[in-house]
């Protein structure tokens, strides 16, 4: 191989109408992207947007189904990781993919250990190693274990070990989001002086203050496609937000809400917390009241905390510090059950994962948190809960052969409206729903809004999360945003709109000229 | 046989949801292999089905199997609810039934080698037997609930220290009991003309029924099972449930390990219940549940340990020698597996969807872009 000078500003990987498709979806299609010589370039888009499928593309995981990618003006074809290694590309993944109980020295030179008569030659791998901790400035100690540095340091020593092996091209696919502050700052030095060096770095990130920050470029994708490519001075924080969630409203059943504030002066809330969080990497401290009979949107970029302050209030991560107070009542939340008891319902965001019991059947879908919070020994009878799930798929028009049916075999929306039963049955006073329209059906979505309004029209106070914003500003009369893992606004009245929601969103540098 | 989406349209709608329901049902690939052994039974072995009364008991193959399959089946309950709920197996119970029986018989021997009456009452020594069990699945529980230890790393401390603290219990030694009332459990009650075994088996089985029916503790264990977070989010305790599993597959371990050494009348801790925990593992999966957990059948797994129980019979029966039986048992045993896999139904229907493909017409694929 031949090292040709490259200009600093020349692309070095080049990839052009990149499509790919999955059964029933297009993740990709059209895609350009390029990366320089010594760049930090973003890598940024909502939920679905296909950042993850891009990267897997190129790093060989998925084989593209048509365009070209080019390397150094090269045309290559990339079919296994090991290849895109072979041409010098590198991943680091948000979780450290090392081994937590071998040497720091082991662990970067894992799989390529320096050899003599084919025995690993210990002292050469141990000084080997000190050196390029040395050079990229890592103070940790080669013959230490892994697992006794921070998650920081290993993220450092996971890049260590990327860029050790020829590297002219970095993935870091979100290395920032477990970590505080300070972590953070040594990631982006690490980084710069990568950068300096002239390795190509992608940094796929949701914080909007670090792009800000390390990055040169960023390339938005939305929906699989290309939204567009940017310099980093040249777009002010509310244009990146707006093009990352798009503007398409959809043409759904006009829906209209009393978004009349006072009405709620002297009134006692149903749930306040007072400086309440759960431990700094998830979320800071946040005050915020919700009265009876009103719908609070949550507002903000993916990860941008919107799911960890609700989980912080129901108990499924345990607060660390703050107080809670349902109904003027100081209370400590330990666990989901207890937050139940005080009239509270939580539908959470991954509905495979923490939602449905996929081989119970749709009856038993229905009962099983009303059944919880009776008790191993208060059973339903038969009767009530086929009676309990036949009124639900009823009212709000589950489609399953029966209550017999397992849940996996409905659809995504159905299921979700399985689970709506599932608290409605609980007959919660405060309902957290987080993210209860995400890849479900246009006339599902209506219905589910149209329950929100209901449930609220009834005394009941919603909480919702939504990454639509039409959806929230539909629904919702006051609006909570969260900005890098911080709530930083709540708006009211005629400050719901499309406009103050972005800006807030946004935050930093105002984007109106 | 399989054109049923041509027949009669009026059948239909009756029809094709109980034959889907019946091949889909796990339950149904244990019954049709209990079926087949039965089958090759009446060919093989004419008497199989003879059942006659000698020495005041009733007697015959079938009495044998449902006779000598009771501790088999009673250690299957509880192995059924721990793979349920954690997805791991409890390789302890063997151990854990030589404790239960060491604990019972030094309460009636009184710390003697051998005994001719009882130096504390019946029913006591049995209670703490269940107990001895009671401790050793509170033990793994912990362990797994709260430790969150593997299920398997977790019982392997007692399977391999429960027979060496059966035999501290009893002073290193096999006891005896020579009390004819110790019998009643493991043999007979006078007057009785079943074994005892095959009624403490049916009481056991129908008490595990009632108590995951009537309580919701066969939901929770399900629940649990398929989705921990999911679980946990909807105000379940898993760590609770999970330990519960482990303390009831102990005491049912207990009560096999008291009718066990009631039928050979003595303690002998290295011999009590060897091996039963692979077999025990063997017929929750031949009763169709998933050893990873969730879902369970407490009627697939009875099943499947009479099952077991009725292969070794049968083979015995068409006189294979002891030494050979092993090896006859791991043959059906592969077999068995081998049809239940899912990568060989999927061959099957794989097969199957040829054939039918090939009476029609093979649809033209429409090429897009280019």
């Amino acid at each position: 191989m031949e090292t040709t000078k490259q200009e600093q500003n020349s692309p070095f990987l080049t990839m052009k109408g990149i499509g790919k498709s999955f059964p029933g979806v297009r993740a990709l299609r059209n895609v350009d992207f390029t990366l320089r010589h010594g760049e930090i370039h973003a890598l940024m888009g909502e939920n679905g947007a296909g950042k993850s499928t891009l990267v897997k593309v190129l790093t060989g995981v998925y084989l593209m189904d048509e365009g070209s990618v080019r390397l150094d003006g090269v045309l290559v074809v990339i079919r296994s990781p090991q290849e895109a290694q072979k041409h010098g590309i590198s991943t680091v993944y948000q979780e450290v993919n090392l081994c937590p109980n071998l040497t720091v020295a082991e662990n970067l030179f894992l799989g390529r250990e320096p050899r003599t008569m084919g025995l690993i030659n210990w002292r050469q791998m141990n000084r080997k190693a000190a050196e390029l901790l040395k050079k990229l400035n890592i103070s940790a100690d080669p013959t230490a274990e892994l697992n006794s540095y921070s998650i920081a340091i290993q993220q450092m020593i996971a890049i260590a070990r990327a860029v050790n092996t020829e590297c002219k091209l970095l993935i870091l696919d979100e290395p920032t989001s477990s970590l505080d502050a300070d972590e953070v700052k040594k990631i982006f030095t690490l980084m710069r002086q990568l950068k300096n060096s002239g390795v190509g770095i992608i940094f796929i990130t949701h914080f909007l203050e670090q792009t800000y920050e390390i990055c040169d470029r960023i390339t938005v994708l939305r929906n699989g496609e290309l939204v567009g490519e940017y310099e980093v001075e040249k777009l002010p924080r509310l244009e990146l937000v707006t093009k990352m969630m798009g503007k398409e409203l959809e043409n759904l059943s006009e829906l209209t809400v009393d978004k009349d504030e006072s009405r709620f002066e002297g009134e006692v809330p149903i749930m306040e917390a007072c400086n309440l969080s759960s431990g700094t990497s998830r979320v800071a401290p946040f005050d915020l009241k919700m009265y009876k009979g009103e719908v609070v949107g949550f507002g903000g970029l993916l990860g941008s905390g919107r799911s960890e302050l609700v989980r912080a209030i129901y108990g499924a991560d345990k607060a660390v510090q703050g107080q809670l107070f349902i109904k003027g009542k100081s209370t400590r939340i330990k666990n989901p059950l207890e937050a139940m008891k005080q009239g509270m319902a939580y539908l959470p965001e991954d509905r495979k994962g923490d939602g449905i019991f996929a081989d119970l059947s749709v009856r038993e879908n229905i009962i099983i948190a009303l059944q919880a919070k009776h008790g191993m020994f208060k059973r339903l009878t038969r009767k009530e809960m086929g009676k309990f799930a036949d009124e639900y798929i009823q009212l709000l028009k589950i489609k399953t052969a029966g209550s017999e049916t397992p849940v996996k075999s409905l659809s995504g929306g159905n299921q979700q409206k399985v689970i709506l039963a599932r608290w409605l049955l609980t007959n919660p006073e405060f309902i957290i729903l987080d993210e209860p329209t995400r890849g479900i059906d246009i006339g599902t979505k209506t219905e589910i809004q149209k329950l929100i309004l209901k449930l609220s029209d009834e005394g009941k106070c919603v909480a919702f999360i939504s990454s639509e914003m039409d959806e929230m500003l539909r629904t919702c009369s006051r609006m909570v945003v969260m900005r890098d893992r911080q709530k930083v606004g709540e708006l009211i009245q005629t400050e719901l709109c499309q406009d103050t929601i972005m800006r807030t969103i946004a935050g930093g540098e105002e984007g109106n000229e | 046989m399989s054109n049923f989406n041509i027949g009669n349209k009026s059948y239909l709608p009756a029809l094709k949801p109980l034959a889907m329901n019946l091949l889909r049902s796990r339950l149904t690939f244990s019954l049709v292999i209990l079926l087949i052994v039965v089958v090759q039974n009446i060919i093989t072995t004419p008497t199989f089905f003879n059942i006659s009364i000698t020495n005041g008991f009733i007697s015959g193959y079938i009495p044998n199997i449902l006779d000598e399959a009771s501790e088999l089946v009673i250690v299957t309950l509880g192995m059924t609810l721990v793979i349920a709920v954690s997805g791991g197996v409890d390789i302890s119970v063997g151990a854990i039934m030589a404790i239960s029986a060491a604990f019972c018989g030094m309460l009636l021997n009184g710390a003697e080698y051998r005994t001719d009456v009882f130096h504390s009452p019946y029913i006591l020594a049995l209670f703490f037997g269940l107990l001895g069990g009671a401790l050793c699945g509170a033990f793994n529980g912990f362990l797994v609930s709260v430790l969150k230890i593997q299920p398997m790393i977790a019982t392997l401390i007692l399977f391999t220290a429960g027979r060496s603290i059966a035999k501290q219990i009893t002073f290193g030694q096999t006891i005896y009991i020579m009390n004819p009332q110790y019998k009643w459990l493991g043999v007979q009650i006078p007057g009785v003309p079943v074994r005892t075994t095959i009624i403490v088996a049916i009481v056991i089985i129908a008490l595990v029924v009632l108590f995951t029916k009537l309580t919701s503790f066969g939901l929770y264990v399900q629940s649990v099972g398929i989705n921990g977070s999911a679980s946990r989010l909807v105000g379940l305790n898993s760590r609770v449930i999970t330990f519960m599993a482990f303390v009831i597959c102990g005491i049912l371990a207990g009560v096999a390990g008291l009718v066990g050494s009631s039928g050979v009348g003595s303690v002998n801790s290295g011999e009590l219940g060897l091996a039963i925990e692979m077999d025990a593992i063997l017929a929750v999966a031949l009763g169709g549940n998933l050893l990873s957990g969730g879902k369970f059948s407490i009627a697939g797994s009875v099943i499947g340990a009479y099952t077991i129980q009725a292969i070794t019979t049968t083979l015995y029966a068409m006189s294979v020698r002891a030494d050979q039986l092993n090896v006859f048992k791991a043959v059906i045993i592969i077999m068995i597996i081998v049809a239940s896999s899912d990568v060989f139904k999927e061959r099957i229907k794989k097969l199957s969807r040829k054939k039918s493909s090939k009476s029609m017409p093979v649809g033209g694929q429409i090429n897009e872009g280019q």
